[in-house]
């Protein structure tokens, strides 16, 4: 799956400029604690999220993770998105919540990547 | 052996940038050639160490020394200290306030994923003068 196919599947608006969708993306992590979000390294690129502020750009970064989607149609600041751009990050919004968001990526095969 | 030796100041009253100095370090490491896998554990523990500095001290220092073999960080504050280490490192253990929770922090998770992405920790601390936390990951396997 690629960040384009996210995009389509959750039906999302783009929030950050010049960015790549061609990207490919293998699994995905839901969460609202960005410890919890630190503590399985596995080659995690998508992360979901019902937070706003800039750490979860950094912890994004820190795991190396390649899109960030915000659900029910929270949008960040120009500070926090331009800290995205910087990090070559995409960032989208779509207006579906936490549990069906992650639902309806996992019905179109994204994976948690550590799961038991 | 010398190595290179990076210096960060970690202010204490801005939540929206902890994080900027292991940001720092992250760029530095790469620019360094140093393996991916190696940076990202570097990386996700000294941001987990910040985080706690601002969280719940009041900021402090970071140094960072890199040679051939390994990466040791040293977070230093001055903050209230921690009581009971022991307590503080069992997973889910957080005495983090609700305005902390709401900002996606205080699981309880950082210091065991502090203890889980490097090759060797130490926290030392005193109620009252500061936590130091010193962390080391190597950049090739021990035998
Ligand atoms: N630098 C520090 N100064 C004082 N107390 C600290 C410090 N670091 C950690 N602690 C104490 O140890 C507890 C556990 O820390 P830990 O990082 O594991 O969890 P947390 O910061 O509360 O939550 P999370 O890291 O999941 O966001 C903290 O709640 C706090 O009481
Ligand atoms: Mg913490």
């Amino acid at each position: 799956m690629t960040v384009q196919d996210i995009k389509e599947i959750l039906e999302c608006e783009v929030i950050t400029k010049d960015t790549d969708l061609s990207r490919e993306v293998h699994t995905a992590c839901g969460s609202d604690m960005m410890s919890d979000v630190l503590a399985f390294v596995k080659d995690q690129s998508v992360l979901l999220t019902g937070l706003i502020n800039p750490q979860v750009v950094r912890t994004a970064d820190m795991m190396d993770m390649v899109c960030i989607v915000f659900v029910r149609g929270k949008e960040p600041n120009e500070d926090v998105v331009e800290l995205a751009e910087e990090r070559g990050i995409v960032m989208m919004k779509t207006r579906y919540r936490m549990f069906t968001a992650c639902g309806l990526l996992y019905d179109n095969g994204l994976r948690g990547g550590c799961e038991r | 052996m010398s190595g290179i030796h990076l210096h960060y100041d970690v202010p204490g009253d801005d939540f929206t940038r902890a994080g900027e100095a292991s940001g720092s370090v992250k760029k530095a490491l790469r620019q360094l050639g140093i393996p991916a896998e190696v940076i990202r554990k570097v990386a996700i523990a000294m941001y987990e160490g910040e985080i706690n500095m601002v969280i719940h001290a009041y900021g402090g220092t970071v140094d960072v020394e890199v040679t051939g073999e390994d990466i040791t960080m040293v977070l230093k504050d001055t903050g209230p200290g921690i009581e009971d280490i022991d307590r503080a490192m069992t997973a889910g253990y957080s005495t983090a306030p609700d305005n902390v929770r709401s900002l996606g922090f205080g699981a309880g998770m950082g210091l065991p994923n502090m203890k889980k992405y490097t090759d060797e920790m130490t926290v030392e601390s005193e109620v009252g003068v500061g936590t130091t936390v010193t962390m080391k990951v190597y950049i090739t396997p021990k035998a």
